[in-house]
């Protein structure tokens, strides 16, 4: 009898449904709102590159000293300098850097010994094109520029 | 229809990969089969081919320390330590010991991420969706810790030749200490879903046998080899990077089938936390990077050192001739050595235990084509 009142009132059914409704507000949520909210990533992560400039002056602090060109294990920087006749110093005229071979292995960056290159935490790189990928010095400069979505 | 179609069995060959998802990766096996039965097996490898160890050879030492995070991409940190070992043997220097020590760590750590996706997709392959959930959640925060520590994920580039680069960030200690304290009911937490599962015991229990003495044959080193019986494991057989200095145990079984390759790994999760206990318990201060120029300029020779990686022994052998570059750098990977074994293993058993056995023997095809 008892079976039977079971199974006309789906107490069964309402059984598993409540174990649904219980887990409503779960503790810990592991999905992210990707492109709403932005996955915080970590503090040394190596992200894309930038050519860091002096804040006051806005020159670059780059001494064109080639150093990161030479530890790159894939070659894919490459450093151009001009010498300027009245300070007799390097001046940095292109750097690009071809971010589609890059593996972010950071060897660049603890080459520069001015810390001018960096890997930053910026991890939206893709771009449409494969010459969008090769990176000039003023993409460096300014970094990437993800969509913003706003909901 | 000619006559001999149906009654008569035939010999069928069946192609199982490149893309088939079972076989972790883009191994091909041609199976041998009469109806269910295998009667032989072939492995195709090389479709991951990138010839790392030619590019080692054009690269300077320093250079060539990332692309080994790409071989074994499961455990990289390991890859890493085996590489850096090698080559500071080399050059006769030694990793301070506070280095020693976060490097066990992390080369633990990394054990336990290793064990944990191959668990979840072996059990996958098997039919149990859920432990691969469960793996990944807890993977994720060993995963955690590797990008705090160093800021890459799964390719870490986390040591560096003579030590580290890194210091430990703030709080590393708690990180390791709170992941320890959460994962070992964890461990529970799968072995009460497999352990005495009937499906999952009648699936593993008595397939793929392999013996003491056809490992040894073979040269198959790590859980395969302990399942048979075979108490080696080279963290306690040679220790390197301060092994000797912790206390821990090497899970054996006697059968060697996968129900016990399985068991084995389980085990050696536990230990590893326990290393990590250990370990992080008693780092040392001090610097991190022992005495190694800006230019890294070995003296003519070679050294040979092998690790105890999550899938058996990795050897890095490295030649010198003097140079910035290595003149040679042979790698002995676990995966590629162990992996000769599965046609002893599958042939006489089903179709159904190909995917089990390739499952057990954990290989990365990223470490066996190179």
């Amino acid at each position: 009898m008892g079976k039977l009142l079971k199974q006309i009132f789906l107490v069964d059914l309402f059984q598993g449904l409540w174990v649904t409704f219980r887990n409503q507000n779960p503790k810990y949520i592991y999905t992210e709102q990707y492109p709403a909210e932005r996955p915080k990533v970590a503090e040394r992560y190596r992200g894309a590159p930038r050519l860091n400039i002096n804040p006051d002056n806005g020159e670059t602090l780059c001494i064109s000293c080639n150093l990161c060109a030479l530890a790159c294990p894939e070659t894919l920087i490459v450093v151009t300098s001009q010498r300027n006749e009245e300070t007799k110093r390097k001046e940095l005229t292109t750097f690009t850097y071809d971010t589609s071979r890059c593996m972010f292995c950071g060897l660049c960056e603890d080459a520069c010994p001015v810390d001018a290159l960096e890997l930053t935490q910026d991890f939206e790189m893709a771009t449409y094109t494969r010459e969008g990928q090769i990176w000039d010095r003023q993409m460096l400069e300014e970094g990437p520029r993800p969509t913003q979505y706003k909901c | 229809m000619p006559d001999s179609t149906f009654l008569d069995s035939t010999e069928l060959v069946l192609n199982m990969g490149p893309q088939h998802p079972s076989t972790h990766g883009v191994l091909r096996v041609i199976l041998k089969l009469d109806g269910e039965k295998v009667l032989g097996t072939e492995c195709i490898i090389g479709y991951l081919h990138r010839g790392v160890e030619k590019i080692a050879e054009n690269r300077t030492y320093a250079q060539f320390n990332p692309y080994v995070d790409r071989m074994d991409y499961v455990a990289a940190v390991s890859n890493g330590l085996g590489y850096c070992l090698a080559v500071e043997k080399l050059l006769n220097v030694e990793a301070p010991p506070r280095a020693q020590a976060v490097r066990v760590i992390l080369t633990e750590l990394n054990r336990i991420a290793s064990h944990l996706l191959w668990l979840g997709t072996h059990a996958l392959d098997i039919g149990a969706i859920t432990p691969v959930f469960y793996c990944l959640r807890e993977r994720e925060e060993a995963l955690k810790i590797f990008e705090k520590y160093c800021g890459a994920r799964l390719t870490t580039h986390a040591f560096r030749i003579g030590g580290l680069l890194y210091e430990t960030y703030d709080g590393f200690e708690q990180d390791v200490m709170q992941f320890c304290d959460m994962f070992v009911p964890k461990v529970d937490e799968y072995e009460e879903l497999l352990t005495n599962n009937r499906i999952w015991v009648g699936r593993l229990k008595d397939v793929g046998i392999l013996s003491a003495e056809e490992c040894k044959e073979y040269g198959v080193t790590g859980p395969v080899l302990r399942a048979a019986g075979v108490k080696w494991d080279l963290r306690k057989a040679q220790p390197y990077s301060g092994y000797e200095k912790y206390d821990f145990e090497i899970p054996t079984r006697e059968n060697g089938d996968t129900y016990d390759r399985y068991v084995v790994r389980m085990e050696e999760m536990r230990q590893s936390t326990r290393i990590m206990r250990q370990a992080v318990a008693a780092i040392p201060e001090g610097p991190i990077m022992g005495k190694v120029g800006k230019v890294i300029k070995p003296p003519v020779g070679e050294a040979y050192v092998s690790i105890e990686a999550p899938k058996g022994e990795l050897g890095y052998y490295v030649v010198s001739d003097g140079s910035t570059q290595p003149y040679r750098c042979r790698v002995r990977p676990p995966s590629f050595v162990n992996l000769q074994a599965l046609d002893r293993m599958i042939r006489g058993g089903l179709v159904a235990d190909v995917v089990a056995v390739i499952g057990t023997l954990d290989i990365v095809l990223g470490e066996i084509d190179r």
